[in-house]
């Protein structure tokens, strides 16, 4: 609301998934780093020894831990918010949200709290996540590795590559659970790129997978529970992209990035989602 | 006679990865075109194949480097960066992921044509903040290059001879250190890769014409060890010559260029390589004559440089090793 829009609509689509996530699907440690984000320290480069991923707000690498990647890292946003709500970093952090110098960066980074990788450009989160998965299973190590997908990213032809790749080493130490949410930067994602039934196909791939509503908390916890020898489980999570801010039907289709046409729309939305939210209404700062 | 070496790389990697077991071997269907395929039979354990499906492996070879792992991916040269370009810097470059990527046909040593060679891989790995270079010009630099390679505290992309190979050096690669390889006052050259040989080619003729050579063959061109060409190239009257397997911009050519501009020192520079243009298939000697990329190549740029006629054609030149292109030594004609 005070930045004047944002994604938004990810936020309502995706919110339970993450909640589910950190609070009861993956078994994380307790935070390795500090719970005010320390501000940009670089970038990977010989010389800067003290870089750190953002990885540590989901705990330590310990083998019997398990590790998450935001593979649409457009789900920052979100994302922080999860880790604020489930007492990973303080709600400061998000104060340094898309400020110049921050860590806590729009797009996440690899050195944004709760990131691991940079996933900015879709469709390279879950090669990278099987990649990892292979590699903890020939150490013996037993937690495994969790990417949160988006639908936009079966467009992209590596998802393919990635599932048949997990097929045929079998590997199923890595799963997935993926927001459905049928929306992309241009819109609906039937008139931008049609892609048919996504489950069907991550079958023929090679791929256990199973389909659920977004918003059903049950629902996510049996569909974790189904059996993926040698294959990975892919969650497909079915959302609605205003869930929580039914004030954003009147944007559909256009809800990758919410930017409030005029004062007047912002005003609106600010009392109509607080009210939806049950908390008070946002004040912004002056521009 | 120079000693022709059979598929150096096949038995260097596998004693080299059997005494590291975090070395991963990585192929995407092209294992036993990359030397490979005696260790995937032997050693299936340390072996992945990945299909054809290049974006998908780069991304999963940084998801073992996030596990401690230091794959080594092996496919042509052109397939590790020119359609998975976004991955290499995404999950490999950007994170410094111990990745040693092996990029065997560089430049014009494959008929395969403009799909399969790599002409200006050297000019991206440079622009790529994080990526080292190293390029082979021998067996003995084959033979060494993987313990070279897994050195590098980052990821590293690979120039690499494959079939048969001569071999010109009796000391392997040390990383970072350039070869001297004869120390005249006239004019200097430096190579890279297979053009070194071709520099070798025309030595005894420039000897016997008068010209006095500095020459220079760089296995390390990132990082690059600028001070140290300085000091050659200010120890040559009439200035440098560079002969590359690679387009002129954005190579070893432009390597040199940079390292004169910035030092501020007045010599001139020939470039001799690909001149901003693509290659086709053919045999590596025809393409070598017809690019302008040989010994002969070389002597023209010299006489073009010092503004001297040698009288040099191509019978004064130590004769060109013709390799068959249907070689056994070779998986396929490529």
């Amino acid at each position: 609301m005070r930045n004047n829009g944002g994604y938004l609509s990810q936020a309502c689509s995706a919110a339970e998934q993450l909640a589910w996530l950190y609070n009861e699907a993956l078994n994380l440690g307790d935070p390795t780093l500090p719970m005010i984000p320390q501000p940009f320290g670089g970038v990977p480069a010989p010389g800067n020894d003290d870089y750190v991923t953002g990885a540590g707000y989901n705990g330590p690498f310990e083998p019997q831990y398990d590790r998450l990647f935001i593979a649409p890292a457009h789900y920052a946003l979100v994302a922080y918010a999860t880790l604020i709500e489930t007492g990973r970093m303080s709600a400061e952090g998000l104060e340094m949200f898309n400020k110049d110098g921050s860590s806590v960066e729009m797009i996440g980074a690899e050195h944004s709290p709760g990131m691991e990788v940079h996933n900015g450009t879709l469709g390279i989160g879950l090669s990278t996540g099987a990649g990892l998965a292979y590699g903890r299973r020939l150490r013996g190590e037993p937690g495994e590795v969790c990417v949160f997908m988006s639908d936009g990213e079966v467009q992209e032809g590596q998802t393919w590559e990635a599932i048949q790749a997990c097929a045929h080493h079998g590997i199923d130490n890595v799963w997935a659970i993926m927001d459905v949410n049928d929306q992309q930067c241009d819109g609906a994602m039937s008139s931008v790129m049609e892609v048919r039934d996504i489950a069907t196909k991550m079958r023929a791939f090679g791929a256990t997978v199973v389909e659920i509503d977004a918003h059903d908390l049950d629902a996510m916890r049996q569909a974790r529970k189904e059996p993926h020898k040698g294959q990975p489980l892919i969650i497909l999570a079915h959302s609605s992209p205003t869930q929580g801010m039914s004030f954003l039907q009147k944007r559909f289709p256009r809800l990758h990035y919410v930017r409030f046409k005029s004062e007047q729309e912002r005003n609106e939305m600010n009392i109509s989602i607080a009210k939806e939210l049950g908390v008070e209404p946002v004040e912004f700062e002056k521009h | 006679m120079v000693e022709m070496v059979t598929r150096p790389y096949a038995g260097a990697f596998e004693k080299y990865a059997l005494a590291n077991k975090d070395v991963l071997c990585m192929s995407a269907d092209l294992t036993s075109s990359c030397e490979i395929d005696g260790f995937r039979d032997r050693h299936p354990e340390q072996f992945m194949s990945m299909g054809m499906a290049e974006q998908n492996m780069l991304s999963f070879a940084g998801g073992l480097g996030l596990a401690g792992y230091r794959p080594f991916i092996h496919t042509f040269g052109v397939f590790t960066y020119r359609r998975p370009y976004d991955q290499l810097m995404a999950s490999i470059a950007y994170p410094r992921r111990k990745v040693r990527l092996m990029g065997f046909l560089p430049g014009v040593t494959t008929p395969g044509g403009m799909t399969h060679q790599a002409i200006e891989d050297i000019a991206i790995m440079r622009a790529m903040p994080n990526m080292s270079i190293l390029e082979t010009g021998d067996a003995t630099e084959v033979e060494s290059l993987c313990e070279a390679a897994d050195s590098i505290d980052g990821p590293v992309y690979c120039r690499v001879l494959r079939g048969t190979v001569p071999r010109l050096f009796d000391s392997p690669i040390k990383v970072g250190e350039m070869r001297e390889l004869s120390h005249g006052d006239d004019i200097l050259v430096v190579t890279a890769g297979i053009t070194t040989e071709e520099a070798l080619r025309a030595k005894t003729a420039l000897v016997n014409a008068g010209v006095s050579i500095r020459h220079l063959h760089l296995n390390t061109i990132k990082p690059f060890d600028s001070k140290r060409l300085l000091d050659h190239l200010q120890s040559v009257k009439h200035g440098v010559i560079t002969l590359e397997n690679h387009v002129i911009n954005g190579g070893i050519g432009s390597l040199v260029a940079e390292t004169i501009a910035e030092a501020g020192i007045q010599k001139k520079l020939v470039r001799l390589g690909l001149k901003d243009t693509y290659a086709h298939g053919g045999s590596r000697s025809y393409l070598m004559r017809y690019y302008g990329l040989d010994a002969l190549a070389l002597v023209n740029g010299i006489e073009n440089l010092m503004n001297i006629e040698t009288n040099i054609d191509a019978d004064d030149l130590e004769s060109a090793r013709v390799d068959a292109v249907h070689s056994s030594a070779k998986a396929e004609a490529l």
